[in-house]
């Protein structure tokens, strides 16, 4: 009897460990870290970026944003560590580096307003919310943005507004946007989103599959409304070697 | 034990469970394919198949104990085959693995391994069986092995009629049926008594009576497929199975698709309505409505694709990969009068061509149109006819190709053979096109342009980089090859049609710098500098990052970049999203063949302590003897059949057919060949069995190599019935003297010391599961010629240990 005691006293705790929640103090500690991490493979990248640092309001929104939030329970402990992580429904949350180097690219100012396509967990708008005035986000998969929708308000997110639907056509009534960043897998770049991007705006897309982003495309609109796209490769990686 | 020379019945039972256990893996790769990926699917179950080198050493450790209740031990592992097939299935069905994840995660590993374990189990309990009555009827070795070999002949061709016929569930019910229906037979034979046998019999019928649900594949959650039907009011209007995978329809009434690859930014056309097409959950592609009118195609007027046509207007058009119709569509904008166009998929061209008649406004049955159900190059080796413009867009996936992980599976259509084959069929001034996803850095641009060059070469084209143009838009890119030199008139309107679309020009002769990399912007212009390179600098290939040498049909890996020296740089590279870079699928081949070995290393050595007991085991032939004979056959035998099957493929141009073809005619000629083996022996020694089997396969297969390509030139426009004939009548001879030296080794064994018979069956089953992957990993770095020498040499090998009688 006594050997089967120990036995359960052993499963139980390898259980709490193996399921355990962080203290609110562990997680914020490993959200600075994670930020470090961020902040190291941007000045690794920074070639292909076009900079060198992150901008602080960057720095501070992915820094305040409870990632582990917006993950799965079994996933909270891997909530910042920077990788993607599956949500429901087949899709993923981005790699941290990933979502900060897209909200650098976007260059955004406080009073902006920023079009989300493609809320997923709600992760992205979260940080977007923390630099700008106001976010609209567009879900396609009606559970998960019904989700992400309860989850912003619970976390008390005023300035982020969650719709379902077809993200091709933007959203026309609250047009034009400072910046729109399309997270959902683009098959193309919808001809209705780039009318409703402001002179001067910009707009970011993630290009890959939901584990593996290739490129970030970046679509920028001058203010005479001419249209230019840099295709950035977000690693440091020099095909070429040799005299190039 | 074990004296007695079997009847006939239980051979057919073993025939039976052979052809059972061959069916069951084909069918799993193609179940996997669809839950999973391909790449996975292959890795799975060719280490699942180390069940039959588990079996050998399960056998050897336990010999005296299994022996001496034969009849059980054999009729149990029959049932227990009958019941594993369909369980181990259901169960991997609940495993949570993605294969994505595992490079993020490695605690996904241990799932994997649960996934290898519950599918080793059948044939592990398949190979029991044979290995079983191979040390118990030691007299019959020939007979056995000729049962086993033919029985998996058969079940690899009955696969093929059942694939056509019924959906995978009910081959799985058959497939475990046959199991229960072996083991009856045998019950016949080892006089079972008359109640167990009856249960057996019921048992038979027991596979059909499970509910409908037990075979629900619970498709991966990444796939294109079920991300698609995530989206609000999508649902599924169409499945059908055929030999290639199952191709599904699906409609999104209320989100449209608007699936156009590589759509200039400057157009802001909508699509007409569109129904998705899957094959296998993946591949994307759609079936347009026809609109009332051909103004509303103009946004397939704005895909890089659409190049061509603005150089010069085409008569005579060949499309390659027609699919759902949208090259034709574009072809039909351009009011290109004849159009030739080919699809593999039959399912695919009978949905456009009848159930979607209307709905894609008949546009297969256009009087113009020609749809030919064939593979490209055979078609074109048919043919006569040439071409003003043969276009070739988007044939493969997007995410397999983007994701690196068909780095293993061979690709006839970007070969520099294949690309002769186009230029010939091209008139003067007439050109191919070839549009892609692109990938950066650019990989198979580079090697497509790189192919292109060494084609136009070996058709004794004096300038070929002035016949070559590439152009890119954010998405996509097309490579032009033109049967003449591109004139300043084309330059022209090549320059407004990129100008016009915010395309970007990547090469045409005499380009500047300065044009290139000028509307989808990337930190350097990479396609540009790559083509440069690749035409001016010496020693471009071996510096580019990836490997983008050009393929041949010899090596015909076109979606294999990966270079060793780049790995560490790009596994340092995950934290900024590097891991896209990686080669996957050449990885995992990699990472496949270590556990490969590793586990046969273990399963060949295990055996050896309870031999270390025995004293009665035979000097001459020793235990390292035994080891090399027995792995040097099974490398050789699969060096040699997957060799075939690649130079098969191409010469019957039809991969599936030919793979059947190729692989029962293998197995069965070399069943025949063991059965006739005991004779041979019998009347000339062992060793001149051997030896003489040896020899004929030395001198056919360097013949075969020397003669084949001239061959299949005269012989490829034949009618499909004579090619099949031709191709079984040049394995059987090959086949049937690889069949003779396994049974005859394995019968002097049972002479000299019959209790190293499993041992030796074990070391066969775990050299035939390394054979397979290193083939591969061999021909994609060396060719498959080399392979085939291998083979050669692992032949001679064999022979030189081999001890036979008269020493």
């Amino acid at each position: 009897m006594k050997k089967y005691t120990y036995t359960l006293i052993i499963l139980c705790f390898l259980g709490t460990f193996l399921h355990a929640d962080l203290t609110k103090e562990g997680y914020d500690k490993a959200r600075q870290s994670m930020v470090k991490t961020i902040k190291k493979e941007t000045k690794k990248t920074s070639r292909y970026l076009g900079r060198n640092t992150l901008d602080k309001k960057v720095i501070d929104a992915v820094g305040k944003v409870k990632r582990h939030m917006f993950v799965p329970e079994k996933y909270r402990v891997n909530a910042y560590d920077n990788r993607p992580l599956p949500i429901a429904h087949g899709q993923t949350i981005s790699q941290p580096y990933i979502v900060a180097a897209m909200t650098e690219l976007l260059d955004l100012k406080e009073s902006d307003s920023v079009l989300e396509v493609g809320t997923g967990s709600g992760y992205q708008a979260a940080v977007l919310a923390h630099i700008v005035k106001k976010v609209y986000t567009l879900e396609i998969i009606e559970p998960l943005g019904l989700k992400a929708k309860e989850r912003l308000e619970s976390l008390g997110y005023k300035n982020i507004e969650v719709q379902i639907g077809d993200g091709y056509y933007g959203l026309k009534s609250k047009a034009p946007f400072d910046a729109i960043i399309v997270t959902a897998a683009a098959g193309q770049i919808p001809p209705p989103l780039l009318k409703q991007l402001k002179p001067g705006g910009k707009m970011v897309i993630p290009v890959g599959s939901q584990f593996y982003v290739q490129q970030l495309v970046l679509v920028k609109k001058d203010t005479m409304g001419k249209i230019t796209i840099r295709q950035i490769i977000p690693v440091r990686f020099v095909p070429l070697t040799g005299g190039h | 034990m074990g004296i007695a020379v079997p009847h006939n019945t239980l051979r057919y039972s073993i025939a039976l469970v052979s052809a059972a256990a061959l069916a069951y893996e084909i069918l799993l790769m193609k179940i996997f394919s669809i839950v999973q990926w391909h790449h996975f699917a292959y890795m799975v179950i060719s280490l699942a198949l180390l069940g039959y080198g588990i079996s050998g050493t399960f056998i050897a450790l336990f010999r005296e104990r299994l022996l001496s209740h034969f009849s059980l031990a054999f009729i149990a592992n029959m049932v227990l085959f009958g019941i594993s097939t369909i369980s181990s299935f259901v169960l991997t069905q609940q495993i949570p693995f993605h294969a994505q994840e595992m490079f993020w995660d490695p605690g996904t590993v241990l799932w994997l391994l649960a996934y290898f374990l519950l599918l080793t189990l059948p044939f592990f309990f398949a190979a029991n069986t044979v290995g079983l009555a191979l040390s118990y009827y030691k007299k019959d070795i020939s007979g056995l092995y000729a049962a086993d070999m033919i029985g998996a002949g058969l079940g690899s061709l009955s696969i093929l009629i059942l694939l056509f016929f019924f959906y995978p569930a009910l081959i799985l019910q058959i497939i475990a049926a046959v199991g229960f229906l072996a083991a009856l037979l045998a019950s016949y034979e080892l006089g079972l008594k008359s109640k167990k046998s009856l249960l057996l019999l019921l048992a038979v019928f027991l596979p059909f009576m499970l509910p409908d649900t037990f075979s629900k594949i619970n498709m991966s959650p990444y796939k294109n497929l079920s991300q698609v039907l995530q989206i609000k009011d999508t649902r599924i209007i169409e499945e059908r199975t055929s030999l290639l995978g199952v191709v599904t329809v699906v409609a999104s009434p209320t989100i449209p698709f608007r699936h156009v690859p590589g759509l200039s930014i400057n157009s802001d056309m909508e699509p007409p309505a569109q129904l998705g097409v899957f094959t296998n959950g993946e591949g994307m592609s759609v079936i347009t409505r026809y609109p009332d009118s051909l103004e509303k195609l103009k946004y397939l007027d704005d895909q890089t694709s659409a190049l061509p046509y603005h150089l010069k207007k085409p008569d005579e058009l060949l499309i390659i990969g027609v699919g759902g119709g949208s090259d034709l569509l574009q072809a039909m904008y351009h009011k290109v009068e004849n159009i030739d166009a080919v699809e593999l998929n039959e399912e695919l061209v009978t949905l456009v061509r009848d159930k979607y008649a209307d709905y894609a406004g008949n546009i297969y049955k256009r009087p113009n149109v020609n749809i030919h159900i064939a593979e490209a190059r055979g078609y074109l080796s048919g043919s006569k006819k040439k071409y003003d413009l043969i276009q070739l867009s988007m044939v493969d996936s997007y995410g397999a190709s983007s994701a690196g992980l068909y780095a293993l599976s061979e690709n006839y259509l970007y070969t520099v053979e294949a690309f002769r084959q186009y230029l010939r069929h091209l008139t003067p001034g007439g050109t191919l096109a070839i549009s892609r996803w692109v990938k950066l850095p650019p990989r198979d641009s580079l090697k497509l342009f790189a192919t292109a060059i060494e084609a136009l070469k070996d058709e004794g084209m004096h300038a070929p980089e002035m016949t070559l143009v590439l152009i890119r838009s954010w998405q996509t890119s097309t490579l032009l090859v033109k049967n003449g030199i591109i004139s300043e008139e084309e330059i022209k309107s090549l320059k407004l049609f990129c100008e016009e679309r915010n395309f970007d020009l990547a090469y045409y002769h005499g380009m500047q710098k300065q044009e290139a990399n000028r509307f989808n912007i990337l930190q350097e212009p990479y396609f540009f500098t790559g083509i440069e390179g690749l035409l001016k600098q010496k020693g471009f290939f071996s510096q580019y990052k990836f490997d983008i040498l050009p393929t041949s049909d010899e090596r015909p890996y076109f979606y294999h970049f990966f270079k060793w020296n780049t790995f560490s740089e790009i596994f340092s590279l995950r934290g900024s999203g590097g891991l896209y870079l990686m080669e996957w699928g050449y990885l995992i081949l990699v990472a496949s063949l270590i556990l490969a070995l590793l586990a046969s290393i273990i399963l060949i050595l295990l055996p050896l302590i309870s031999y270390r007991k025995q004293k009665s085991t035979s000097k001459i032939f020793g235990k390292t003897k035994v080891v090399v004979y027995f792995f040097a056959l099974g490398i050789a035998f699969l060096f040699l059949e997957i060799t075939f099957m690649q130079r098969f493929i191409l010469y019957l141009s039809h991969p599936l057919y030919s793979a059947a073809v190729v692989l029962s005619s293998f197995l069965i000629f070399a069943g025949l060949g063991g059965a006739y083996s005991k004779q041979l022996s019998n009347k000339r020694g062992d060793i001149w069995a051997v030896r003489s089997a040896v020899y004929f396969i030395l001198l056919l297969s360097i013949f075969y190599l020397l003669s084949f390509g001239t061959l299949f030139e005269y012989l490829i426009a034949l009618p499909d019935v004579i090619k099949i004939a031709v191709t079984i009548t040049l394995i059987a001879p090959l086949a049937f003297a690889m069949g003779i030296p396994f049974p005859v080794g394995l019968a002097y064994l049972g002479k000299e010391s019959p209790s190293l018979i499993p041992w030796a069956w074990g070391i066969n089953g775990c050299a035939s599961v390394i054979s397979a992957i290193l083939a591969t990993l061999i021909a994609i770095d060396f060719g498959f010629v080399v392979v085939t020498l291998l083979a050669l040499v692992f032949y001679l090998l064999a022979f030189i240990v081999f001890p036979g009688k008269n020493e």
